[in-house]
């Protein structure tokens, strides 16, 4: 359900950069996300598929998905981790004092139009 | 003739369309002298219910105006015109959470010219609601007992949003394994800045506590309209 609200969300966005670039139609879209953002790829793609049928700009677009890794940064030592292997907790010196540096990501990082 | 292919960079966020229109609602609002409130959480704990007990609260002191958001049918609306307040069913025709623009057009159904505090109840889900920005002044979110207190770790972001977090259903704490210090302290490590209060809107238990925080930043909310 989210990802079909996230897919319209970004065909609303594409569609005015389309007209603002006076282009006929868009050939592939190029997303970044993150790899702890709340998106499913799997999903994203066939609510991408299902949506795209029914516009007009974007029935020939294919949707190409790069995923960002999760790393997050340790406060206590100052190092780095991935986040999904080792989680809140720092593998080095056991700090919860910890954030996430990249990998809630989800942006749109360009598009071929004609 | 092959037609040539442009390659149009954007690098923006997803949701930065979403953050613009809600940061302008927000200003508006300020403006106007109304004090939005998004209220959040999982379906089934109790939003609607402790809503009702909170306007019978504070109506006296606010004019209050509710936007009740879900798929479908106007049950909760139907509920909540029994209060008194004005309130407006919104559906989002199938969608999991409600965007600025959305809450922007329920506003302009709702007429706020009277409005002082206006609720918006969203749609029952702890992912999508904490993504998109409503242009919400403050947003709340309610975790009842049952759901257990391991739920700030499952949806963080959602905690991390949240100016302040009720914990609902106290009054079920003897039948559940439901630690309140965890939960307070897996609450604040999402979110450090959130404001824990311990409810039972059926029975009342904390009620107050919870209505004098929304009155306070309501009430200061308006205040900046003046300055």
């Amino acid at each position: 359900m989210h990802e079909l609200g996230v897919v319209f969300h970004i065909m609303d966005t594409l569609e005015s950069v389309a007209e603002e670039n006076k282009a006929e139609g868009i050939s592939k879209v190029v997303l970044e996300l993150g790899e702890v953002s709340t998106v499913i790829e799997s999903y994203l793609q066939s609510c991408w598929k299902w949506a795209a049928k029914k516009r007009e700009l974007f029935t020939d677009a294919s949707l190409v998905v790069e995923m960002l890794p999760a790393v997050t940064y340790c406060e206590g030592c100052g190092q780095t981790y991935p986040t999904v292997e080792h989680g809140k907790i720092c593998p080095y010196c056991k700090s919860p004092d910890t954030w996430l540096l990249q990998g809630n990501e989800f942006n749109i990082k360009e598009i071929e139009v004609y | 003739m092959k037609k040539e292919v442009r390659v149009l960079e954007i690098k923006q966020s997803v949701f930065a369309d979403n953050d613009r229109q809600a940061e302008f609602l927000r200003q508006e609002l300020k403006e106007k002298g109304v004090f939005l409130l998004n209220l959040m959480s999982s379906p089934g704990s109790g939003k609607t219910t402790t809503l009702m007990r909170t306007i019978e609260m504070l109506k006296d002191r606010f004019k209050i105006g509710v936007m009740e958001a879900d798929i479908d049918s106007d049950v909760d609306a139907r509920t909540i015109s029994e209060s008194g307040a004005k309130v407006i069913q919104l559906h989002t025709g199938g969608m999991c959470h409600l965007d600025a623009e959305m809450t922007r057009q329920g506003l302009a159904g709702l007429e706020t010219g009277d409005v002082e505090l206006a609720v918006l109840e969203n749609v029952g889900n702890l992912v999508c609601p904490a993504e998109f920005d409503t242009g919400a002044s403050r947003n709340a979110m309610i975790l009842s007992v049952p759901e257990g207190h391991d739920k700030p770790l499952k949806y963080p972001l959602m905690f991390s949003i949240c100016d302040v977090v009720l914990i609902n259903k106290i009054d079920v704490l003897p039948y559940f394994d439901f630690d309140m210090d965890k939960c307070r302290e897996y609450i604040h490590m999402r979110n450090p800045k959130a404001k824990v209060i311990p409810i039972c809107a059926r029975t009342g238990e904390g009620m107050e506590e919870w209505a004098d925080w929304l009155a306070e930043e309501a009430a200061d909310w308006r205040r900046q309209k003046e300055k």
